[in-house]
């Protein structure tokens, strides 16, 4: 599992988005990967109000969600979003960090089920929770 | 019978409709950080809007396929459906009272309760575009759906629902700290 978490956390360092972003990878193992992001001027989507975009809220999510499925012990080689719902429950405090943990909890021969939350410095209210499904890619020859 | 037809008010010319028009357009679109970030553009006939993504090495998520970043798609739509949801509320206004910029000026974003994306198909390596539509506009919330296609406008590569709050003029401008 070793080498194939590796190869999981260098693809997602390339991902030339999420570096765009400013994302960190803080954990990824066995089906669960956390991603931070930091608070950053040009992701503002409310000028009065000054704080973040949903979409820069939802690009976190979908990062850490995909990081999740290609860290699962079902080794998938190769992952796609199919399908992520999101719930706004706060606005993220304009200034603040915010970090997204994502679990894949299921899956299936060719698709994963993730749940992602995210918060910011207050980690008892979250700003934003998501499911999703993703495609799952099984390395050749591999037993389903 | 030599009666004159009945006095009408001269239509404005359309220059002048335009720049209010686009004036309008500028200060929801530009105001946004985010936006000019993503390098989101709007088109506009009349009222119709179409939202633009120039592709940019910055969007991709997948370096491999290449394929847009599944982050960036839900935020182009979401963008897309707030700007459509905002542009409708202020067309009302601006077309209604064209003497008054400041209905425009004073305008708040609607906030996103929700936002459920459907990926079709992969985002290739090229521009993409978007548009909204408003299925449902009341007094507190709002239902919005919104398409997007690259090379062909009846094939889609996502295509996104959300539910928006909209500020009354009395909301505070920060939520309260609880």
């Amino acid at each position: 599992m070793q080498a194939s978490d590796k190869v999981a956390r260098q693809f997602m360092e390339a991902l030339p988005h999420s570096r765009a972003l400013g994302m960190v990878l803080e954990k990824m193992e066995d089906g669960v990967a956390v991603v931070s992001m930091p608070y950053d001027e040009r992701f503002i989507g409310d000028p009065v109000t000054r704080v973040i975009h949903g979409g820069a809220v939802s690009a976190l999510m979908d990062t850490a969600s995909g990081a999740s499925v290609m860290c699962h012990p079902a080794g998938s080689v190769s992952t796609a979003t199919l399908d992520l719902r999101i719930d706004y429950m706060r606005p993220a405090t304009p200034g603040q960090r915010i970090t997204a943990r994502a679990e894949c909890y299921h899956v299936t021969r060719t698709v994963a089920f993730v749940r992602v939350t995210t918060t910011d410095d207050d980690a008892s209210r979250p700003v934003a929770a998501a499911t999703g499904a993703f495609t799952l890619e099984r390395p050749k020859g591999a037993k389903a | 019978m030599n009666e004159q037809p009945p006095k009408r008010s001269r239509p404005e010319p359309v220059q002048v409709v335009k720049q209010r028009r686009d004036a309008a357009l500028r200060g929801l679109v530009d105001g946004v950080p985010y936006i000019q970030f993503l390098g989101i553009q709007f088109d506009r006939r009349g009222d119709e809007l179409t939202a633009v993504l120039p592709f940019d090495e910055k969007l991709i998520g997948n370096p491999i396929l290449p394929a847009i970043h599944g982050g960036v798609t839900a935020a182009f739509l979401e963008v897309t459906a707030i700007i459509e949801l905002s542009w409708s509320l202020m067309w009302e206004d601006m077309e209604s009272n064209p003497q008054d910029p400041a209905a425009v000026r004073a305008f708040r974003m609607p906030k996103t309760i929700d936002f459920t994306v459907d990926y079709l198909r992969s985002g290739l390596p090229r521009d993409a575009y978007a548009r909204a539509r408003v299925n449902r506009s009341g007094r507190r919330y709002a239902s919005v759906h919104v398409e997007a296609w690259q090379d062909n406008r009846s094939r889609l590569f996502a295509q996104a629902t959300g539910h928006f709050l909209m500020p009354l003029p009395d909301d505070p401008i920060d939520e309260p700290a609880t």
